[in-house]
């Protein structure tokens, strides 16, 4: 079983947080992730296209990230539909935990965390898959953007 | 069960009367009318929401409705089955089911995972199950009341009834058997040529083979419902079933898809509003098939056909 220990700290708390729940408390808080997911800045409303689709999520989940200039912080950006709340809990989980982090922090984040939420059986393993998938997605576009600027 | 009178008065509408079992639906005018009457909260009719979404109830769901999860309440956690007679009763009487309840059952994305559920109720025999017409989406649209509180039902009185699946459910060894009768892919044009790409880093969604069953017509399940999520005219869905995919009456039809919940909506339709009598839903879908050994099948947009020639 893997430890909270390697997650940023961030991540850290939210797993704490669901580990701390009963199964249907876990669900609760998901719900509640998925009503704090943040809404897009205009600038990518207007521009679906500047999003990808991470398709391994049973519901259209878009998403993108973008790197700060100086800071090297990367911030994460989501679109998914009211209509998806698991879909868009998994989406706010991830914000909260990663959103602001340097690459390399991001990149540490180990590919099965989402298992460490206690949610797979509620939720169910073929609905994991679209959070392990997202996570994967964000890591891959990090990587790649990481490549790009060194 | 047969002659048994329906425990809660059955909808009389147009569009309803031209379907071959018009009880098995309910509009949501004729719902929200029930609510309204207090026949809900009291428990005479239950109404069971099941979406695709396991928390979308949560988020609020139509007043005295209770709700079932396809995954984590119908299927077995540990073999690829249904629950079994006890965990039904049980999971029934929990959410105020009885044996003799009139239940509706409503969902997300046009019904699928309600039809999934009521396809499900009827491997158990349960008597009178129907589906509200246009589900969630159509209820949201219309402007009609949702709420996020649960509803602490009275438990109903459920009998353990064993699972009859050989009238509406097809194993894989039923469907090599069926090979030559007719049979309805109900997935995507780009599942069904077994073209849908497969983009570096994707992983593939479960399946080794791409293709369909030698002689399956392709008719997408969504086909059969309006943009509002309503079925079809009775006149459509047979231009659809009969006229496009060939059926005719009488005809012994097994549909499938990836792992019966899309293809549990077409099996409604054939089932109930066309009146075929032997509909089967091969729940092993293209999951299993598309994963077995030495099945045949089809790839490209042609239905092919059965016996597969040696070394194609």
């Amino acid at each position: 079983m893997m430890t909270t220990q390697a997650l940023p700290s961030a991540l850290a708390a939210i797993v704490d947080d669901f580990q701390a729940l009963t199964e249907p408390e876990r669900l609760q808080l998901l719900l509640e992730f998925s009503q704090g997911l943040p809404d897009l800045p205009d600038r990518l409303k207007d521009h679906p296209e500047l999003l990808e689709q991470v398709v391994e999520c049973q519901s259209p989940l878009f998403l993108t990230i973008e790197t700060e200039r100086g800071s090297g912080s990367v911030r994460l950006y989501f679109k998914a539909p009211a209509e998806a709340p698991t879909t868009r809990g998994f989406a706010g989980v991830l914000h909260e935990g990663l959103d602001g982090l340097s690459a390399e922090e991001i990149l540490s984040v180990p590919d099965d965390m989402p298992e460490l939420l206690g949610l797979t059986r509620a939720i169910t393993p073929l609905r994991m898959r679209g959070m392990t998938a997202m996570l994967g997605r964000i890591k891959r576009k990090v990587a790649a953007s990481t490549a790009v600027r060194s | 069960m047969k002659g048994k009178v329906m425990s809660y008065p059955v909808e009389q509408n147009e569009k309803f009367a031209a379907y071959a079992h018009p009880e098995r639906l309910v509009s949501t005018e004729w719902l929200a009318a029930a609510v309204e009457s207090g026949a809900v909260s009291s428990g005479q009719l239950v109404v069971v929401e099941s979406d695709e979404d396991v928390l979308l109830y949560e988020t609020g769901h139509i007043p005295g409705a209770v709700k079932i999860d396809w995954h984590t309440d119908l299927n077995d956690e540990v073999t690829r089955d249904y629950v079994d007679g006890a965990a039904f009763a049980e999971l029934a009487a929990s959410k105020g089911i009885s044996r003799d309840s009139t239940v509706v059952i409503y969902g997300d994305k046009s019904n699928w995972w309600a039809a999934y559920a009521l396809w499900v109720f009827t491997l158990f025999g349960h008597h009178d199950v129907r589906l509200l017409d246009g589900g969630r989406d159509k209820w949201i649209a219309e402007g009609r009341e949702l709420t996020p509180e649960k509803p602490a039902p009275a438990r109903g009185e459920y009998p353990v009834v064993e699972r009859e699946d050989a009238p509406i459910r097809a194993f894989k060894e039923d469907v090599l058997a069926h090979l030559g009768k007719p049979l309805i892919d109900v997935r995507s044009p780009e599942e069904y040529t077994g073209q849908r790409t497969h983009m570096p880093a994707y992983p593939e969604e479960g399946a080794l083979r791409g293709g369909h069953i030698p002689t399956a017509a392709s008719i997408p399940w969504a086909r059969a419902a309006a943009p509002d999520g309503t079925f079809r005219s009775r006149e459509e869905l047979d231009a659809l079933y009969l006229g496009e995919a060939g059926l005719t009456e009488g005809d012994d039809v097994v549909a499938y898809c990836r792992i019966g919940e899309r293809s549990s909506h077409t099996w409604f339709a054939l089932k109930f509003l066309l009146g075929f009598e032997t509909v089967r839903n091969y729940d092993g879908s293209w999951t299993e098939w598309g994963n077995a050994v030495r099945v045949p099948i089809v790839k490209g947009a042609e239905r092919g056909s059965f016996p597969v020639p040696v070394g194609a």
